[in-house]
């Protein structure tokens, strides 16, 4: 219960302007670091998914998950380590195109790591990497010999094994309740 | 011709909405930003009773204090800026207590929002960590869905406070008006589902325990769940303690009472939490004042945890098993599930302890032989004289934990405290709001010399709107409490502590209160008599005792076995 370990937290919620502070504040008053967060529409139209990324304990992060769930505008929230769920992330790199007509080299790299060529202009040419953590932070150590101009890096992105979107059921049954 | 529909002012349609939701009484200041809603209720004044505070916060004390005796959702009304930033204390004091309060703050025009505009302030960011829930309305016509919307979020599930910040433009603005009660948001669960298999589980544990003992928290009053409550501990014969904001959840004569938990709790309650078999919580949060060391409580028990709130479910103690939902449906459900039974031997061990607490504690405290008056004896002559019948609200120190220790009462809802988040500064405008919302019971507030002067400016109100609250206020020239905490751990260093006051006499006599003032014991009968008989409200100034000190006592981070009943020498 006490060890740190990764979890990502998933969330869904009503489109409701400032829920975004509201859920940002249970880790601030918890003094927990956010490592990345994600926010989009999901597939359930209206419906918007909360990605969030934590170092924390076990403990720790039952009690954020249920205080996140507790906010009014937020429908269910869940979390998992990281063999619960597929996630990834993008990483995009500028290197000068100068570097790229060199040599060979930066093609070999982006072959090797299953990166793509995005734009190449006179001055500088962009790579697109997706990939964990850990594999788009090797491109970024390869590029880098030759001098990465800009880079940045996405927050996580995640799907769970399970068949539907895990909202569902919860939705289902608030439907049927609200008829009765 | 066509049919013309009657438009209102949103700031009609904000007074009209209160009155669709019940509203009878409201506490509030005007000004700028919220001048034209106060316009509007110029012309409903017969049917919403608006009291003008002297300050946002003593509108929000008044509008928890109103809740607290009522159960029904407080009002309150503040200007933008400084008028929405002086109700952030009594929102946060709302929202660790579970009060259901409405905030409605006025905000400067949408075209001006973000702009740094005269008495603009980001009121729904500022209050969002203290709140429920909170809104910003810039249209007359999404006014009465988010009040709407407000009041179902504050009284329903965990209460709570709720903020709606409407801006001029929107208040001054044209719309329809036809108000449809809020009864359902997809998104918010306030009954969790009842699941009947704990409920066997639990039923279980209690049939099998031993050594079973009940700690009771505000959940059974904020769910009226009190006559519930009262069949299950009747049924049961299992020992009950409780918190200090479950105070009044049955009538402290009550035999199966075994005195109050925490910090300054009673002895028996303390201990026998770590020598128990079994703790029933019901609706209640274990509290850090509660359980002292969390890592040396009640190890050795099993925990059965009722609660509608499941962020609560094992955020200080693990349950052994939890009952999600609202307790006045899960407690009958249990109560029929459990078998008659007394625990005669296990509550005689708390009599035991209180027999120690009696000679140690409560004898010099109620009872004194030394020449200072202390605050005990003057609450035991209050209840001599009231007979279980008057609500007792207190401010935050000392006087706090003496009143919730030694207050008789018999009535539900008949002690208002802070508990939480110890405000000093709630007790004056708390008891307002409480003789509004019990205007037939005596209320007696309980204050310190500290604690009034943050909040003394209320006198006004109390001038102005003619609210006949008795206060007494035990004067020790001191901040007890923390001059208590330095005697004991600091070293006697009184720092900052001693207070030079003015002459509440004078200031009593300048709001044109009713007043006295008592510093000797042969005097002390008599001014309460006529404190209590008169019909206005009254200022009755004891001086007391400087250096006198609560116990028992759990020091922080000791465990709860560590109770002390005396400094150590």
């Amino acid at each position: 219960m006490n060890t740190v370990e990764q979890y990502t937290i998933i969330a869904f919620s009503e489109n409701a302007i400032g829920l975004l502070n509201r859920i940002t504040i249970i880790f601030t008053r918890r003094n927990v670091n956010i490592e990345s967060l994600t926010v989009s529409e999901s597939s359930l139209h209206g419906i918007h998914k909360f990605t969030i990324v934590v170092n924390t304990t076990a403990a720790q992060v039952e009690k954020v998950v249920k205080q996140i769930e507790k906010q009014v505008e937020v429908l269910k929230a869940f979390f998992f380590t990281k063999n619960e769920i597929i996630f990834q992330e993008i990483a995009l790199y500028k290197v000068p195109t100068e570097e790229l007509l060199r040599s060979n080299m930066i093609e070999t790299i982006v072959r090797e790591n299953n990166a793509r060529i995005m734009e190449v202009t006179q001055d500088y040419t962009v790579i697109e990497k997706t990939g964990h953590e850990y594999e788009t932070s090797k491109l970024f150590a390869e590029l880098n010999k030759f001098g990465v101009k800009q880079f940045t890096r996405s927050g996580r992105i995640a799907v769970t094994r399970s068949n539907v979107e895990l909202l569902t059921a919860f939705l289902n049954e608030r439907e049927s309740s609200r008829l009765s | 011709m066509n049919k013309e529909i009657k438009k209102i002012t949103g700031s009609e349609a904000i007074v009209l909405s209160l009155l669709e939701e019940g509203t009878e009484i409201m506490f509030g200041y005007p000004g700028g930003a919220i001048m034209p809603v106060y316009d509007a209720m110029y012309n409903y004044q017969d049917k919403l009773h608006h009291v003008l505070t002297r300050h946002e916060q003593g509108a929000i004390h008044a509008a928890q204090g109103y809740a607290r005796v009522t159960g029904k959702v407080g009002v309150c009304m503040a200007t933008s800026g400084p008028g929405a930033t002086n109700l952030v204390t009594g929102l946060a004091d709302a929202m660790i207590d579970s009060t259901p309060i409405i905030a409605i703050t006025g905000q400067v025009g949408a075209h001006l929002l973000g702009t740094d505009a005269f008495q603009e302030t980001d009121v729904v960011g500022i209050s969002m960590p203290v709140t429920k829930w909170n809104i910003q309305v810039t249209k007359p016509e999404d006014i009465a869905p988010a009040i709407a919307k407000a009041f179902y979020i504050a009284r329903t599930g965990r209460p709570g406070p709720v903020l709606v910040d409407i801006t001029k433009n929107a208040q001054f603005g044209m719309c329809e008006f036809s108000y449809e009660k809020c009864n359902y948001i997809r998104s918010y669960v306030p009954r969790p589902t009842i699941d009947e298999h704990k409920l066997t589980e639990a039923a279980k544990l209690i049939n099998a325990a031993q050594k079973p003992m009940v700690l009771v928290g505000q959940g059974v009053i904020l769910g009226n769940a009190e006559d519930d409550f009262k069949a299950f501990i009747q049924k049961s014969g299992i020992p009950f303690a409780w918190t200090i904001l479950g105070a009044s959840v049955m009538p402290v004569d009550h035999p199966l009472n075994v005195g109050m938990l925490g910090m300054h709790g009673n002895y028996g309650p303390n201990i026998k939490q770590n020598e128990c078999d079994l703790l029933i919580a019901i609706g209640m949060r274990f509290d850090d004042r509660v359980t002292g060391d969390l890592s040396r409580y009640a190890k050795q028990a099993k925990v059965i945890h009722m609660d509608i709130d499941p962020s609560e479910i094992n955020k200080n103690v693990k349950a052994t098993v939890a009952i999600l939902g609202n307790v006045k449906e899960t407690l009958p459900l249990l109560t029929r599930l459990i078998e008659k039974k007394e625990h005669t031997s296990w509550r005689a061990e708390f009599d035991a302890c209180m027999k120690v607490e009696q000679e140690k504690v409560i004898k010099h405290d109620l009872f004194p032989e030394k020449q200072g008056l202390t605050m005990g004896e003057v609450l035991r002559r209050v209840n001599e004289r009231t007979d279980g019948d008057a609500i007792l609200v207190t401010d935050v120190g000392q006087h706090q934990m003496i009143g919730s220790r030694y207050f008789k009462y018999k009535n539900k809802r008949s002690f208002i405290t802070s508990g939480g988040l110890g405000t000093m500064g709630f007790g004056l405008p708390a008891a307002m709001g409480a003789k509004m919302g019990a205007p037939d019971k005596q209320v007696i507030l309980m204050v310190g010399d500290g604690g009034i002067q943050m909040t003394i400016q209320e006198l006004g109100t109390i001038k102005q709107t003619e609210i006949p609250v008795k206060i007494i206020l035990l004067n020790n020239n001191f901040l007890g409490m923390v001059r208590q905490w330095q005697e004991l751990f600091f070293d006697k260093r009184y720092s900052m502590t001693k207070l030079i006051n003015p002459d509440f006499q004078k200031i009593a006599e300048a709001y044109d209160l009713n007043h006295s003032k008592v510093t000797s014991r042969d005097l002390l009968d008599k001014a309460i008599e006529e404190m209590l008989a008169s019909d206005k409200a009254y200022l009755l100034e004891v001086v007391v005792e400087k250096e006198d000190n609560v116990f028992p006592m759990v020091p922080t981070g000791a465990s709860v076995s560590e109770v002390l009943l005396e400094a150590a020498k």
